[in-house]
């Protein structure tokens, strides 16, 4: 196997281009813009009363305009192309943008969180694929390639992420081996059997009913704004997850979805900040399902979209699901970890989680449980946690009751043990950032492959982390 | 009082009084303006009634304020453990913080124009949650100076990846 990035020194790297048909992707959207504008400035002029007919010359005078404004994005498209390169430089991807304001960015690879392959329908359509490299602490991606060929970009993806690994450049992708794959009619089931669904529909037919029988169907037109508001969220959420793969290979767990815009993305080991899994009151009931949400740093402040990338798994039965959290965080059973419940005066602040509320910390992951309709159980790895917060509103005083906050790294994932009694939490958070300190210690390093040293006799392995090396810290 | 933010082990090192002292002139400063455009307007407009409701709340919000400033300085308290950083704030609201060292990204010393003229700065500590809000206002800037030295120092020998 050939490598796209050269090897090379320092200061001599040697920079590759995007795909040459990037810009007229990049161009479309910019001329979709003007179109919409466009037009919309149009309908404002037959609004406003403009009722003369377009004659010849309007009509040709609109045209070269628009002929313009296609040669002008076209070109803006072209020059940003021209000036896009990236390349390896010495151990980093190195991507230079901009034209005016110049930009050149170096992404250490050993702190990749994520690496997806995204491709927008139009993409699809030429061909094409974006690269997206995810690392921690940005508000946005930090590294989009858009666009490479298809081929190119898995080819990238691979070597990345065995220079992440701290591999040679040129090994082969690793194999996978298939987890799990969410077929179309229980990912169409599961996505109608929500109450925000169910609760409209039912809504939708009394309604329906009642306007019939009243003899004014005129009042159904109520209903097509109210579902249109409504509908696109749910039909997004089963786009999205469309022909769910999820497969593990050494570099990762390896996600594919979606219908119209297919996402593939790579989470490399250890980069698991947080779990959670989450049953809604009608899987839980109707059909015992459940689903994962993983909290990783690079997803981070991504807004919905980042919140969609962190589903681990869409829909499956609830066995499955912690089986697959047992093989994300190695050793994790919420089952067994054992929890404390809060206090009965707890019921005045929460009357209907009261029962659910529960949280503990075990050998070596912290579970906490609540919700009363969708019932939530975080697990949270004791080295993941970036701080511990006690905190205790007015009427948490007045009953003596706290809450504990593990902080993790930005996300979908929020680690709380609510309510607990005071003296209680204070112990519960001594207690997680010692056990947080000591699980520390023993965490894996960021190159998941590249042997470190071997664990001498006193590398205080405890703990049943048997797999995992001693880690200096040094890294940081 | 419970004492469940307060443990016995614990020492609690407080922040400035000046933290107090400043906070105290700014809401004197607020409620004097406050005060000089009511009776102003009492006076234009010739209603005592709107004076005298006025001089009522300033004085209500006066001493609700200023004993207030007073608990909430109190309320401020660090603490430099082995291994992480307590914070703990708040009278009605209370939060307690446990920061391990190892955690910390960065630390960030900052001081406006009016602390500065009370010589006081607010340290802050960043680790990778965006919700950690360690932050210690009303430290004198050599005391600032010395947490911001001490704490990248003891984070640099903690330091753990993400």
């Amino acid at each position: 196997m050939t490598t796209l990035l050269a090897e090379s020194s320092p200061g001599q790297p040697v920079m590759r281009r995007l795909h040459p048909m990037t810009p007229f992707v990049r161009g479309w959207k910019i001329i979709a813009g003007f179109l919409a504008y466009g037009s919309s400035q149009s309908f404002g002029a037959v609004a406003g009363g403009d009722r003369d007919a377009p004659s010849g010359t309007q009509t040709a005078a609109a045209f070269g305009l628009f002929l313009g404004l296609v040669v002008v994005a076209l070109l803006i498209a072209w020059v940003s192309w021209r000036s896009t390169r990236y390349g390896l430089d010495g151990v980093d991807l190195r991507i230079d943008t901009g034209v005016v304001r110049r930009q050149s960015r170096r992404v250490r690879l050993d702190r990749v969180q994520a690496v997806d392959v995204v491709r927008p329908l139009l993409a699809r359509v030429l061909g094409l694929a974006e690269l997206r490299l995810e690392v921690a602490g940005g508000a946005s991606t930090e590294a989009p390639l858009a666009y490479l060929s298809e081929s190119e970009a898995q080819a990238l993806r691979a070597e990345l992420l065995a220079r992440a690994a701290g591999l040679r450049s040129d090994t082969p992708e690793a194999p996978e081996r298939l987890l799990h794959t969410v077929g179309a009619p229980r990912l169409l089931v599961s996505t109608l059997l929500q109450l925000p669904v169910v609760v409209g529909a039912v809504a939708a037919v009394v309604l329906a009913g009642v306007a019939v029988s009243q003899g004014e169907p005129g009042a159904l037109l109520f209903i097509f704004p109210a579902a249109a508001s409504v509908v696109p969220a749910f039909a997004r959420q089963f786009a999205a997850n469309y022909g769910f793969t999820l497969a593990e290979s050494p570099d990762g767990l390896r996600i594919r979805r979606g219908l119209l815009e297919t996402r593939a993305q790579t989470v490399p080991p250890g980069r698991v900040q947080a779990v959670r899994l989450s049953e809604p009151l009608l899987w839980r009931v109707f059909a015992g399902w459940a689903r994962l949400e993983v909290e990783i740093a690079g997803y981070s402040a991504t807004g919905p979209a980042g919140a969609e990338a962190a589903v681990l798994l869409p829909v499956a039965p609830r066995a499955q699901c912690l089986a697959l959290l047992a093989r994300v965080l190695p050793g994790a059973d919420p089952t067994t970890v054992a929890t404390t419940g809060v206090p009965r005066r707890a019921r005045w602040l929460a009357p209907l989680s009261r029962r659910v509320l529960a949280a503990g910390g075990g050998e070596r992951y912290f579970v906490a449980r609540r919700g009363a309709f969708r019932r939530i159980t975080d697990v949270m790895p004791h080295e993941r946690i970036q701080s511990v917060r006690v905190h205790q509103h007015p009427l948490q005083r007045w009953l003596r009751l706290a809450s504990v906050t593990l902080d993790t790294t930005p996300g979908p994932v929020t680690v709380v043990a609510a309510h607990r009694d005071a003296a209680d939490a204070l112990t519960l958070a001594h207690q997680q950032a010692r056990r947080a300190r000591s699980a520390r210690r023993l965490a894996v390093g960021q190159e998941w492959m590249r042997p470190r040293y071997t664990p001498g006799p006193d590398g205080g392995v405890t703990g049943g982390a048997a797999d995992a090396e001693p880690n200096d810290g040094a890294d940081c | 009082m419970d004492d469940a933010f307060d443990p016995a082990d614990t020492t609690w090192t407080p922040v400035s009084a000046k933290l107090r002292a400043m906070r105290r002139m700014i809401l004197v400063g607020a409620l004097a303006a406050f005060a000089l455009v009511v009776a102003g307007i009492a006076v234009a407009a010739s209603l005592p009634y709107i004076g005298v409701g006025g001089a009522v709340v300033v004085g209500i919000v006066t001493a609700v304020g200023w004993r207030w400033i007073g608990r909430n300085q109190r309320a401020w308290g660090y603490t430099e453990r082995d291994d992480d950083l307590l914070v703990r704030r708040g009278v009605a609201f209370r939060e307690l913080i446990v920061v391990p060292y190892g955690r910390m990204q960065f630390v960030d010393v900052t001081d406006g124009p009016v602390q500065r003229r009370f010589g006081l700065s607010t340290v802050q500590l960043h680790t990778a949650a965006a919700k950690t809000d360690a932050r210690i206002p009303g430290l004198t800037p050599s005391e600032a100076a010395r947490l911001r030295d001490r704490l990248t120092a003891r984070g640099e020998s903690h330091a753990a990846g993400l």
